[in-house]
């Protein structure tokens, strides 16, 4: 294991790299809020959280990561535009052996500037870029705004999309689901009695006790929703076929985007996210980044970065595979937005993994 | 000495000790009724610690002792990367039970896992929290969840009675073992037809990390061959010479 003081220089480096740029140091604490804190994140990181209990201020998490205590900073006393740097120890439970550390330093950078979103990713994406650049990395870029906004032009009801967009984050779920509307499976045999049932004015409750919190009010809205699904024609083949394709879609930057362009021509909904990503590789090269030789990945990021929205970006050390990204990040928009809880302000950040950028140049 | 780890009560005890009876090897407590210590006959070199069938997995991925009887599930459950630590030497043919999930039966449009991630969705944004299973089972339940595709849940722990969380308002779900079901269909709950997660039954487990030095080892094989254990994965094993991998 890479010794703590090696790890600690080489984040003080990395930190001096991005504070260079003029970014505003920020801190935050250690111990947060679990309560409201810990519902804002994916599962994956909340499952993994250290919850303790103070107490005076109840239910409290040891930091998991930064985007939401920096976002809270931000949005409490923080001014726009701004850009903040941060390092410092995250916690992370992990539930196998192995590589991956429970407690280790992110060094990060954050963007709140919506004069020109694009412009702002493109800017996290160069920085990061540069100072990893001594290291010869491989990039990995994807857009979470590209599915959503296939999903979004499908011809369904907007259940059936609200359902879909929920799971876009768990690619098992979400196949099921588009294959169900897409008319591909049945729906199950107890599904199809309770259905009929209903049609012949039968009482689905005969004989059964209520208990618990979920009212039986409850259970005849979601009938309800049952029986509209029922009554919905499949999802045409068609339009199913293409949002598969959408999500195979890998290739260099100037080829995907040109793949995108062509089935937005079958899906006119996706112009405005593929006319986003035209727009912001326009970016990314005035930045200086080679666009040519980049990846990109409309799947890319689907099941491990559940908060961000938009452009979504990694660096990885193709020597040590068996290693989590060297550097992360994305936009997150919405996260911005439910902590505002209603405001919300547009957000671009990523974080660097100092111990694997030590191990990486040291070869400990 | 070859140090075997068995229930210290209840039918799991019983069972086990019939199972090594009808294959020719007496266990039996030793004093009063109460103390847990045990003796073996039959076999040489063995020595019989009476435990807590909790506590089993614990022991064995301490290396504490070579051989021990326990639950699949608890196995499972209490050891991360639990076959690195332990391997099943065999089935033992009794303690079945089923982990599973269930919901009540006042839910009718609920009967598989689709539809408990649609309610959890519904749920929570009715109540404004998550919808909370009550489990002991925190590993394999989240484990299954995430492969499964579900979300918007919560896990809550119940060490006990868990059948009545639902009732009590502290759970809108179960995750646990059930065998006949009784309790299940007692407390108003019914099982999702796709939510078994691991089928549970009494195992004899080998401690990876115990100390198998060359007397063990053979007290281990012959152990085995009157057990009527298949060799085959005897063979397969790679004794540490001392504990820890």
């Amino acid at each position: 294991m890479t010794p703590k003081t090696a790890i600690r220089a080489e984040a003080d480096a990395l930190y001096a790299a991005i504070a260079a740029t003029g970014a505003v140091p920020v801190e935050a604490d250690l111990l947060l809020p679990a309560e409201t804190l810990l519902d804002l994140y994916g599962e994956d990181i909340r499952a993994r959280a250290y919850v303790t209990h103070d107490p005076v201020r109840g239910e409290m998490m040891l930091r998991p990561d930064f985007t939401v205590p920096v976002v809270q900073a931000h949005m409490a006393h923080g001014a726009e535009p701004a850009r903040y740097c941060y390092m410092g120890e995250v916690f992370r439970q992990q539930y196998h052996a192995g590589p991956r550390q429970s407690e280790y330093v992110q060094v990060g950078y954050e963007v709140f500037d919506g004069s020109d979103p694009l412009a702002a990713d493109a800017e996290v994406f160069a920085l990061f870029s540069k100072i990893l650049q001594p290291l010869g990395l491989r990039a990995a870029t994807g857009d979470t705004g590209i599915l959503r906004a296939a999903v979004m032009g499908l011809g369904t009801t907007e259940r059936r999309k609200a359902a879909l967009m929920r799971h876009l984050w768990r690619p098992r779920r979400f196949r099921a689901l588009l294959d169900r509307f897409g008319g591909r499976t049945a729906i199950s045999e107890a599904r199809h009695s309770l259905l009929q049932m209903l049609d012949r004015g039968q009482d689905p409750w005969a004989g059964v006790a209520q208990t618990g919190l979920r009212s039986q009010q409850e259970v005849r809205e979601r009938i309800a929703a049952l029986q509209e699904d029922a009554a919905t024609p499949p999802i045409s083949a068609d339009e199913v076929q293409l949002v598969e394709a959408v999500l195979a879609v890998a290739d260099k930057c100037p080829a995907a985007l040109e793949t995108l362009a062509a089935m937005a021509g079958q899906m006119p909904a996706l112009l405005p996210a593929v006319d986003r990503l035209k727009a912001r590789l326009n970016a990314l090269e005035a930045k200086g980044i080679d666009v040519q030789a980049l990846d990109f990945e409309v799947s890319y990021g689907r099941t491990t970065m559940e908060y961000y929205d938009g452009f979504v970006f990694g660096f990885y050390a193709d020597a040590a595979a068996d290693l989590p990204a060297v550097a992360s990040g994305g936009r997150y928009d919405a996260l911005t937005a439910v902590l505002g809880q209603g405001r919300s302000i547009p957000a671009v950040g990523g974080v660097i993994r100092p111990a694997l950028v030590a191990r990486l140049k040291g070869g400990l | 000495m070859l140090k075997i780890g068995v229930p210290s009560k209840g039918r799991l005890m019983e069972k086990t000790f019939e199972w090594f009876g009808a294959r020719g090897i007496t266990m039996r407590q030793s004093g009063a009724e109460r103390e847990y210590a045990g003796t073996v006959e039959g076999i040489d070199g063995i020595e019989l610690v009476m435990l807590s069938a909790g506590e089993i997995p614990r022991e064995l991925s301490a290396g504490r002792i070579h051989l021990g009887v326990t639950g699949s599930d608890l196995v499972r459950e209490k050891l991360a990367d639990w076959d690195r630590h332990v391997l099943e030497l065999s089935p033992l043919g009794f303690g079945h039970a089923d982990l599973i999930i269930a919901v009540p039966t006042g839910w009718v449009d609920v009967d598989t896992l689709e539809d408990l991630d649609a309610v959890a969705a519904q749920f929570r944004r009715t109540h404004g929290h998550r919808l909370r299973i009550a489990t002991k089972y925190h590993r394999l339940v989240r484990e299954f969840l995430t492969a499964q595709g579900v979300a918007d849940y919560q896990l809550v722990d119940s060490q006990g009675a868990t059948e009545g969380t639902v009732k009590n308002m502290t759970a809108e779900a179960i995750a646990d073992i059930t065998s006949s079901g009784e309790t299940l269909r007692a407390n108003h709950l019914k099982v999702l037809a796709d939510s078994l997660i691991h089928p549970s039954q009494a195992v004899l487990f080998l401690s990876r990390q115990a100390d198998w030095a060359t007397a063990a080892q053979a007290t281990c094989q012959q152990l085995c061959s009157r057990l009527g254990i298949v060799s085959p994965h005897l063979d397969d094993i790679e004794f540490p010479t001392s504990a820890g991998l």
